[in-house]
């Protein structure tokens, strides 16, 4: 070993990145790899001896509104991306979650490179796809100390194996992402919401599967019992004082009018109805992405729970306890459980086991919590083994954020 | 074209295989017989045949599984198969290799609206699945155009789009989740009915892997509600520069069409020539534009649309006022492949990707070519995402005009990677564009996805011959060269 002191690398330059870790490699000494670091309390406790800091790793270095496409440095923050598009009135249409406040940091901070090696998505999946959908190309130094590249600029592209998806949602435990490449969509004219009041969890299941099952292009679907529902700052919400059911209609003018026209008439027989329109509409969605009803809530800890959209709220029922609210027309489910002991792990699991499956993630939880239990859904044999390979092959002697996910890899 | 050199010893213990693989797959589910191998010779990409060793139709999960351990012990290469309608040469079998048919794996499973999704066995063809969920309202989005007999197996295989994929995605942005078979055996199950994966995205990496991964088993996809309607506009063009223009003013203006086509004349002919849309002759390029959606959205969005294309210099303007008009106005983009097919003896069809706004530069230079090689070329082009499929005319029965249509193809594709494009955007690299790999791709990228490959098939058994130009093997590229040793970039602020 040269040094035993903990060095935080802070390149500029791809070729920096690509020297950082082949020193790292050499060293057998694993680094720790960050953008701004906003995410950094997501995942379990990194072990490394070094940091490898993304945040001077800058710059958009291409935009073509037309063409729908916008490549940058992977630690471009994403609120400079945001600005840049929203001057073309365009977005990134999976709604990147800001997990920053949820996670006891400042709002604002995340970095392209940050979301797309998390895969977050927000309320727009549903119909947009995930991150995963949007990325098209990258280039990134493995642990082997190698930059490579994968995919490119255009959205129709099966050359070779699709590398983004793999590096998507692998929480740069694969490579280091340098240079990254996005789809991008225009913004809707027009974005309003229905809101449903007083359902509870299982009639906002139905009117939420009835809504996703119209023709309506339904782009968010969520249902926030009583107690969420009373925390958000829009006042329509609050005001409701009971449990909310919210639709959001999405498109040009005279389109959203119809269909929200459209859509109370069809989900009148469940409950009351409601519209948000524009500043409302849009101040809700983004509440509802960033998780803002668990924000703050110390002495909590909060679970992303996949399922089966029909299975959501009898997941919810099965584990029992807690507080919750439902997105993905009720497959996404974010739980909040006292933040002691294994922090309801072993009901939350069984549950999932029991919905038929999907995934549970320990998104926020005390670090000792998070180095004791699984953070990640545990994998079974077959897959684990695969998965340790996939890391073999990119990063052989686990110099980058080894354990982040799962012990080993 | 070099295929990997056939293994002599696995060719003579052909009847033990036979034997070995007999006793997992009883009855006709083996094929010995030449004349019956006959059929499994080729797939879409006809140019090149080749006998298989053996071929085996499975019916079950485990029977899959069974044949791929006995093949792993015995090492055997296995060229998994659907319907055989790649034309990248994806399904092209080897001499001394089975080819392992998914065919018998043709029921739906299980169809649940509630949660918008489907379960089919990866036999089960494209459009079957529609077929089968379309008395609800709903259907499976990804539209290749062979949807009448490629299969959903094949469609993961290769990532196959469609015309709708600029709003609709590929395959890849409509799966679910899959059961699959390692070559080693081990069955896998990736995703369900929730979704993004728990781990490494390995349901995104098997989508368009080409076979060399696994065997699909069972494939869960999305349903989409039917839009309530759908009208199109077809609309002619005096140059493809305007057409161009056109496509980028429509984008820029914030529509997502949920088709967009674009022909050239050449196509434009053959195609009204055959099924009489009611094409206008007198253009250079036409235009298909389709919105889709409610009612109120596609009639405020038609009007967009045509008002855009006036101000790019749109010479003629129709608007589907019914159902059957719109089928009309696609009948001859449909048929684009057949048509040409009557104005040549053969037609070689290619698919690279370029940005959109490269399109004038590359039809330009595409002329260029095709008075150097002395082949006449058609164009049909996904213009919403910059797919583009030349179509070159040549005659397979004068000496040499194969090799030259080759050629002429493989600088097309060089000219998209050029550009800054690809080199396919739907059809797959197989052994048609596995020799070009390296025009998009150096040494250290093809290594680091071979890697992928290692961590799926060790033995690099699945498929082999396919997608890349060389097979290195596993413990190679596992081998590191570790250099320097002193810390990095001393002069930059390390805080």
């Amino acid at each position: 070993m040269e040094s035993q002191k903990a060095e935080t690398l802070a390149p500029e330059t791809r070729d920096q990145v690509t020297e950082a870790v082949a020193w790292a490699v050499s060293q057998e000494a694993p680094l720790e790899v960050a953008g701004r670091g906003s995410k950094r309390a997501l995942g379990r406790p990194v072990q490394a001896a070094h940091s490898l800091d993304l945040s001077r790793l800058t710059g958009i270095t291409l935009y073509e509104p037309e063409e729908l496409v916008l490549s940058a440095r992977a630690g471009t923050p994403l609120a400079e991306i945001e600005a840049v598009l929203e001057e073309k009135r365009q977005m990134l249409a999976f709604e990147p979650a800001d997990l920053g406040p949820l996670l006891g940091g400042a709002a604002g901070a995340a970095t392209l490179g940050g979301v797309l090696a998390c895969n977050l998505s927000g309320p727009r999946r549903i119909k947009a796809g995930a991150a995963r959908d949007h990325f098209l190309g990258l280039q990134a130094v493995s642990g082997r100390g190698e930059l490579f590249k994968s995919g490119g600029r255009v959205v129709k592209n099966v050359t070779g194996y699709d590398l983004c998806k793999l590096l998507c949602g692998s929480y740069g435990t694969l490579a280091v992402m340098t240079d990254v490449t996005v789809k991008v969509l225009p913004r809707p004219e027009k974005t309003w919401t229905v809101l449903v009041t007083g359902l509870d969890d299982a009639t906002a299941l139905a009117a939420m599967t009835r809504a996703l099952g119209s023709p309506h292009e339904v782009s968010g679907a969520a249902h926030l019992p009583a107690a969420q529902a009373a925390k958000s700052a829009v006042t329509y919400v609050t005001g409701a004082g009971t449990a909310v059911t919210a639709l959001r209609l999405e498109g040009p003018d005279p389109s959203v009018e119809y269909r929200c026209a459209a859509l109370r008439k069809e989900l009148a027989d469940l409950g009351a109805t409601e519209e948000l329109h524009s500043h409302n509409s849009l101040a809700f969605w983004q509440e509802l992405r960033d998780v803002r009803p668990f924000v703050g809530q110390e002495g909590l800890a909060v679970w992303r729970i996949s399922v089966a959209p029909s299975a959501g709220p009898g997941v919810v029922a099965a584990i029992g306890e807690g507080e919750a609210f439902y997105d993905w027309g009720g497959g996404l489910i974010w739980l909040a459980l006292p933040a002691v002991g294994d922090a309801g792990a072993g009901e939350v699991r069984a549950a999932v086991a029991a919905a038929g499956g999907g995934h549970a993630t320990l998104v926020r939880a005390p670090e000792a919590l998070r180095a004791a239990e699984a953070v990640f859904q545990p994998q079974d044999a077959a897959k684990a083994m695969l998965s340790e390979k996939v890391k073999d092959g990119f990063d052989p002697k686990r110099v980058l954020n080894p354990g982040r996910m799962y012990a080993g890899i | 074209m070099q295929m990997p050199e056939p293994d002599q010893g696995v060719i003579d213990a052909k009847a033990d295989i036979v034997t070995a693989l007999r006793a997992i797959v009883p009855g006709e589910g083996v094929i010995v017989d030449a004349e019956e191998l006959k059929a499994y010779e080729t797939d879409g990409l006809t140019a090149y045949r080749q006998l298989p060793l053996i071929v085996v139709l499975p019916e079950t999960t485990q029977q899959v599984s069974e044949v791929l351990k006995v093949c792993q012990a015995r090492g055997v290469k296995v060229v998994p198969r659907g319907a055989g309608t790649s034309l990248s040469g994806g399904a092209l079998p080897l001499a001394d290799g089975i080819i392992l048919g998914l065919g018998k794996f043709n029921r739906v499973l299980e169809i649940d609206f509630d949660n918008r999704c489907a379960v089919v066995q990866p036999g089960v063809t494209n459009l079957a699945i529609t077929k089968a969920v379309e008395d609800q309202g709903f259907y499976y989005a990804p539209d290749p155009s062979s949807q009448i007999a490629c299969t959903i197996g094949g469609n993961v295989a290769e990532n196959s789009g469609g015309v709708h994929c600029l709003k609709y995605g590929l395959t890849t942005n409509n799966l679910l989740g899959l059961e699959m078979v390692l070559m080693d055996g081990t069955i896998l199950r990736l995703g369900g009915k929730h979704l993004d994966a728990e781990g490494y995205d390995l349901l995104g990496i098997m989508t368009g892997s080409e076979g060399l991964l696994g065997v699909v088993t069972e494939v869960t996809v999305r349903l989409l509600k039917k839009p309530e309607t759908a009208r199109a506009l077809l609309l002619g063009f005096p140059t493809n520069e305007q057409a161009g223009d056109a496509v980028a003013a429509i984008i820029a203006a914030g529509i997502i069409p949920g088709g967009m086509e674009m022909m050239d004349k050449p196509a434009i002919h053959a195609a009204e020539d055959f099924v009489h849309a009611g094409y206008p002759r007198d253009v250079e390029a036409l235009l298909i534009v389709e919105l889709d959606g409610p009612q109120a959205e596609v009639d405020y969005l038609i009007g967009e649309v045509s008002r855009i294309c006036e101000e790019n210099g749109a010479v003629t303007s129709r608007i589907s006022e019914n159902e059957e008009e719109r089928m009309t106005f696609w009948a001859g983009r449909k048929a684009a492949f057949p048509a040409v097919g009557r104005i040549s003896p053969d037609y070689y069809c290619m698919d690279g990707t370029i940005p959109r706004a490269q399109l004038p530069v590359v039809l330009r230079r595409m002329r260029e070519f095709s008075e150097h090689y002395g082949l006449r070329v058609a164009n049909v082009f996904h213009a919403g995402d910059g797919n583009l499929h030349p179509l070159i005319l040549y005659d397979a029965n004068k000496p040499g005009e194969l090799e030259k249509a080759e050629d002429f193809g493989a600088d097309i594709l060089k000219l998209c990677v050029e550009v800054g494009g690809v080199l396919t955007g739907e059809h797959g690299v197989g052994v048609e564009k596995r020799d070009l790999m390296g025009a998009m791709f150096n040494e250290t990228d093809l290594k680091q996805q071979q890697r992928v490959k290692c961590a799926f098939d060790p033995e690099a058994l699945l498929n082999p011959g396919k997608v890349f130009p060389q097979l290195h093997r596993c413990a190679e590229l596992g081998r590191m060269h570790i250099s320097g040793g002193k810390l990095p970039f001393p002069d930059l602020p390390r805080f």
